[in-house]
């Protein structure tokens, strides 16, 4: 049983924050083919609860390696980085500043004569950002400076949940 | 693209003898099919008067079950009350749910006993959506049995994609009392996809778009090297082909200025006739309604401006699925029709024109879902070699856990692939706590109020400790068929509790979609909400903060009138805290008091690096840096 690895080892992949994305696939589908409880459909009560257990792992390490912010969180946790940065950048000033001109932008995105255009630019403006913290992260991963490395996973939480908040905003939007 | 039907190659499939029967069950509400894979190709069961469809209806008399299906239908003129339809709809529901169906029903109910599902009362005695069913899959099987000439060796059986927790297990208890072994219940949108499928090698993004008579569901799943993967799935349950009915009905009584105020069998005329212009147009450009004495001509640019509106709200819901499956419009190779509704020749042009395709709907839209069921029976039972195709579902509706402030803390998202399993920790709030109540609710708003309630459970023994030294871990695990199980564990000491969640009623389609919507259109005031009790804890925190830091070293850091200032704005913040409803007000109120204490947290830290520092020379300082 693979499972006792760690998710790189699992999908056969080296230990970075770059994935390659058609490898990491194919692996997945690979494991699920063989772990699935489907292939245990016909089998007994137990095996279908051990592939539950299996399968469950394989889209629980596939979810965290799919996603660079769960994939550079859990590189942090395989090295042994605790604790929690958001205390440290939330007195970063002028990553403060700019998320609190972000947020404004978006709370007034209601009455903005064209929010659509507006909530596009909104986006690509976050999307910058967070692609340009994850090369930050990749960087100082690569060069074993986790204390930097955990501000920009800290940073990279905070733009994830503005494009959340902004694919929510956008449906709200639609539905009016 | 070729048919999926065909999927086992020559030499590969085992002998004859060896196969062993499988099936797939439709389940329907109006209707019920069962399936199977002979010689490598799906095909319906027909009964033995060569019909495909087993009316889901049921008629009961003193001594039992009488009959089903099309014999059982000729009952419900003569005798309603022990004529059951519908019951799909009652299928892991509440007595206070069915109240709410709002309509007239013909059933006398009782209120279940231990399981809390309403039971018809007839003739025969109380029976219960889940016998009923049960009744319904025993005749499917027999018939599969005298067809396939022996007893089954499993069944897969289809649930809409929407349906909860609730509603999968009742499902399933339907099947377990029929004494059939239920191989996987499989969403209907993901079973259509596996019809129309592709050859197990194939590849590719599909989108499944399923119009019923009152459902809207979509699907987004991808093949590739035989694994279907459900990408995520959506719907607005309030929305079929029923409205397209009501909306030429409206249409046609404006015309013919027909008072609003009719009796309710000229309402039933009206849409009767609605209903065959609906379908007439989608073979004639023109047809004539006559209604008494007046007549009018509908073709098909009236009927496409009545229609559009509804077809642009399940466009809109495509929209939306397609952003959470993270696929643009132009990845999307095919497109499948189900549903009756999907019969309307206006539904397939737009369906066409949004995404760029003819859609795919050679098929019998009614027979589709239960053909795909057969293939995945043929699968799972072993017909097929390991590699054939696997299916990777995901979950409709999002779990959570009640936290406090009656807020609602997701634990498993939904559109997560299946199966999963999510750990959360939790403590206690309280010094010397030693139970905790665990709410497991499913829904997307961020109120608990406002989900649905799925199971309490209380994880009890705790050890007494201090507040917030306990470590309570959570467990949520969804297994293949989309059924929950919750596991709460103290870790310290080891103490644990365990709950399969059985719940007593669940939500229908509708109520599913309502709850989807609110959730969009409440995301605002839920956000405004959430904000506030979030800043409501963080102001504790702070104030709770600077008045320990003060309670230590406030005297010694900060002279008087420091002091006093620092004390007076706490003072603000706690009174702001307990008065304001506005989350941004207390955040600014917040933020001025971390700003006024910064001089005090500066000088806390320099006291506390000189502290370090003291008694350390120079030199072991330079050595170190």
């Amino acid at each position: 049983m693979p499972f006792s690895q760690d998710y790189f080892a699992l999908f056969g992949l080296p230990v970075d924050f770059t994935v390659n994305r058609g490898e990491l696939d194919g692996a997945f589908r690979q494991l699920q083919q063989r772990y699935h409880p489907d292939r245990a459909a016909a089998g007994s009560d137990a095996d279908v609860r051990l592939a539950v257990q299996q399968a469950a792992a394989i889209n629980q390490a596939y979810t965290t390696l799919k996603s660079p912010l769960l994939r550079a969180h859990y590189l942090l946790e395989l090295a042994g980085v605790e604790g929690d940065s958001e205390s440290r950048v939330t007195r970063d000033g002028l990553f403060l500043m700019e998320q609190i001109a972000l947020r404004e932008r978006i709370e007034e995105l209601d009455e903005h004569p064209q929010p659509f255009d507006e909530l596009e630019q909104l986006r690509s403006t976050v999307e910058v950002k967070f692609v340009d913290c994850e090369e930050q992260f990749a960087h100082h991963y690569q060069a074993g400076d986790y204390l930097r490395a955990q501000d920009a996973v800290a940073k990279l939480q905070f733009f994830a949940k503005l494009l959340e908040q902004l694919d929510e905003l956008e449906q709200d939007l639609e539905d009016r | 693209m070729a048919l999926l039907l065909q999927i086992s190659e020559p030499g590969q499939s085992p002998e004859p003898h060896q196969r062993k029967r499988a099936v797939g069950i439709d389940l329907g509400t109006t209707n019920s099919l069962v399936a199977t894979v002979r010689s490598g190709t799906a095909t319906i069961v027909n009964d033995e008067q060569g019909r495909a469809l087993l009316p889901s209806a049921l008629h009961y008399d003193r001594h039992g079950l009488s009959c089903v299906g099309y014999e059982a239908l000729e009952h419900d003129l003569s005798d309603p009350l022990n004529t059951l339809t519908s019951v799909k709809r009652f299928m892991g529901r509440g007595l206070a749910d069915v109240a709410l169906f709002g309509e007239q029903l013909p059933y006398e109910f009782v209120a279940g006993s231990d399981s809390g599902m309403p039971k018809f009362a007839t003739a025969a005695g109380a029976i219960s959506p889940v016998q009923a069913s049960a009744e319904l899959l025993a005749s499917l099987e027999r018939r599969a049995e005298l067809a396939l000439g022996g007893d089954l060796d499993g069944a897969v059986i289809t649930v809409p994609a929407y349906f909860d927790d609730a509603q999968r297990q009742a499902t399933k208890d339907a099947a377990m009392l029929a004494g059939i072994k239920v191989l996987r219940l499989l969403n209907e949108p993901t079973a259509a996809a596996i019809a129309y499928g592709l050859d197990a090698g194939g590849e590719g993004t599909i989108a499944v778009y399923d119009l019923g008579g009152g459902t809207f569901d979509i699907s987004i799943l991808r093949l590739t090297r035989g694994v279907f993967e459900v990408l995520a799935s959506g719907g607005d349950s309030a929305l079929g082909g029923d409205d397209f009915d009501r909306a030429i009905a409206d249409w046609l009584r404006a015309e013919l200025a027909i008072d609003a105020d009719m009796a309710p069998a000229q309402q039933r005329q009206l849409l009767a006739i609605a209903k065959r212009a609906k379908q007439q147009l989608s073979e004639v450009e023109q047809t004539q309604l006559t209604v008494g004495e007046q007549s009018l001509i509908l073709d098909r640019d009236q009927l496409a401006t009545l229609l559009d509106p509804l077809i642009a709200k399940t466009l809109r819901a495509c929209r939306r699925s397609l952003a959470d499956a993270g696929v643009k419009l132009d990845e999307i190779d095919n497109v499948v029709l189900v549903g009756g509704s999907t019969r309307a020749l206006r539904v397939r042009e737009k369906v066409a024109d949004y995404f760029g395709r003819e859609p795919l709907c050679h098929l019998d839209p009614d027979q589709v879902v239960a053909l795909g069921a057969a293939v995945q029976a043929d699968v799972l039972i072993g017909n097929k070699s390991g590699d054939d195709l696997l299916l990777l579902d995901v979950i409709p509706l999002s779990l959570g856990i009640e936290t406090m402030g009656g807020l609602v803390e997701k634990i498993i998202h939904r559109n997560t692939t299946i199966p999963v399993a999510k750990a959360q920790e939790f403590t206690t709030f309280k010094d010397g706590q030693t139970a905790l109540a665990v709410h497991v609710v499913q829904g997307e708003r961020e109120l608990v109020s406002d989900c649905r309630s799925l199971a309490r459970f209380e994880l009890r023994g705790i050890p007494p400790m201090t507040a917030g030294s306990a470590k309570i871990r959570v467990t949520y695990q969804v297994d293949a068929d989309g059924l929950l199980s919750v596991a709460a564990r103290e870790m310290t000491s080891g103490v644990e509790a365990r709950i399969e969640v059985k719940p007593s009623y669940g939500l229908d389609d509708g109520e599913v979609t309502r709850m989807l919507q609110e959730s969009f259109s409440h995301a605002r005031e839920d956000m405004a909400a959430r904000a506030l009790a979030e800043q409501q804890v963080e102001a504790d925190r702070i104030i709770e903060d600077i008045r320990a830091a003060i309670a230590v070293d406030g005297e010694q850091l900060l002279d008087a009138d420091e002091l006093e200032c620092l004390r007076k704005s706490i003072d603000e913040l706690q009174q702001l805290r307990e008065t304001t409803r506005e989350h941004r007000q207390l955040a600014r109120k917040i933020e001025s008091v971390a700003k006024g204490s910064e001089t005090f947290a500066a000088r806390r830290m320099n006291a506390a690096v000189k502290k370090a520092l003291a008694g350390q020379s120079l030199d072991q300082l330079e050595g170190e840096l």
